[in-house]
């Protein structure tokens, strides 16, 4: 059984590297009884998107309105 | 501070504004520092994509759009070189080793589960989040915020888009450390996001 640290682990690689099978599911069953983990694990896709639009957002934001 | 939008000579005139140039100089400076953490090739890097940009400025109508692709023009310079940096000698200078037993005792608890009060929250709409100028200030403070080596692994794979694999090659990482550097890294960020911003936006947003 997982715990939340190994969780977040699993979540974070999962943004570089495909997990394996058993990973997946594991990881599946602690987030579904998780909801610390559960948020961070769509966190994770949001901190990829903000990171990526880091430079546009920021100007444009100071844009006039 | 309103900007002209004539298609035709609209960011020609952004060029010569010292203001907007010095900004716009010193963040990129900063970016390419920490990702080639040599003066000297920032630099150059910096000036090229300031000329490379400058050369074809006249189709761009304003701010946003330019500083966006002078940004973008500075993010392929910098994965060109830490791709030549591979084939060179010099590759052990990019990483100094810093404190690498980071204790996250503060986040979980002695069986590795969250602390009560360290638990992530759900961040609501995060789309919103990024159409304010004051959250990018905060994003802004978290990053610099993260240790060096963290910083500078994350924003190769998560703003320059390294692969893993390309960024093991150029630092001469393993990919076990890697993963750990960026779990540390999206650890640490997510948790100063959610603090600074989204537990007190209210306060951030009377700030600026």
């Amino acid at each position: 059984m997982l715990n939340c640290h190994d969780a977040t682990r699993l979540m974070s690689e999962a943004q570089d590297r495909p997990l394996k099978l058993s990973e997946r599911i594991s990881l599946k069953m602690h987030v579904m009884m998780c909801s610390g983990c559960n948020n961070f694990k769509s966190q994770m896709g949001t901190l990829r998107m903000m990171t990526r639009s880091y430079s546009k957002n920021k100007n444009d934001s100071e844009s006039p309105k | 501070m309103s900007i002209s939008q004539s298609e035709e000579g609209g960011s020609q005139k952004l060029f010569s504004e010292d203001a907007f140039l010095e900004d716009i100089r010193r963040q990129m400076l900063r970016f390419a520092m920490l990702q080639l953490n040599d003066n000297h090739q920032a630099e150059d890097a910096v000036q090229e994509a300031l000329i490379g940009a400058m050369k074809n400025a006249t189709s761009f109508g304003g701010r946003a759009a330019l500083k966006t692709w002078i940004f973008a023009i500075l993010k392929n310079k910098i994965a060109d070189i830490l791709r030549q940096k591979q084939r060179m000698v010099n590759v052990s200078s990019l990483l100094r080793e810093e404190g690498e037993d980071e204790d996250f005792s503060e986040l979980f608890d002695r069986k590795g589960f969250w602390q009560t009060d360290e638990r992530p929250v759900a961040w609501g709409n995060p789309e919103a989040a990024l159409r304010e100028r004051q959250f990018w200030l905060v994003f802004e403070a978290c990053l610099e915020g993260l240790p060096p080596k963290q910083a500078r692994v994350f924003m190769m794979r998560e703003f320059i888009e390294l692969s893993a694999d390309e960024i093991c090659a150029t630092v001469e990482l393993s990919t076990s450390n890697l993963h750990v550097l960026l779990h540390r890294a999206r650890l640490r960020l997510r948790e100063c996001i959610e603090n600074r911003w989204y537990l007190e936006g209210e306060q951030n947003a009377e700030l600026s």
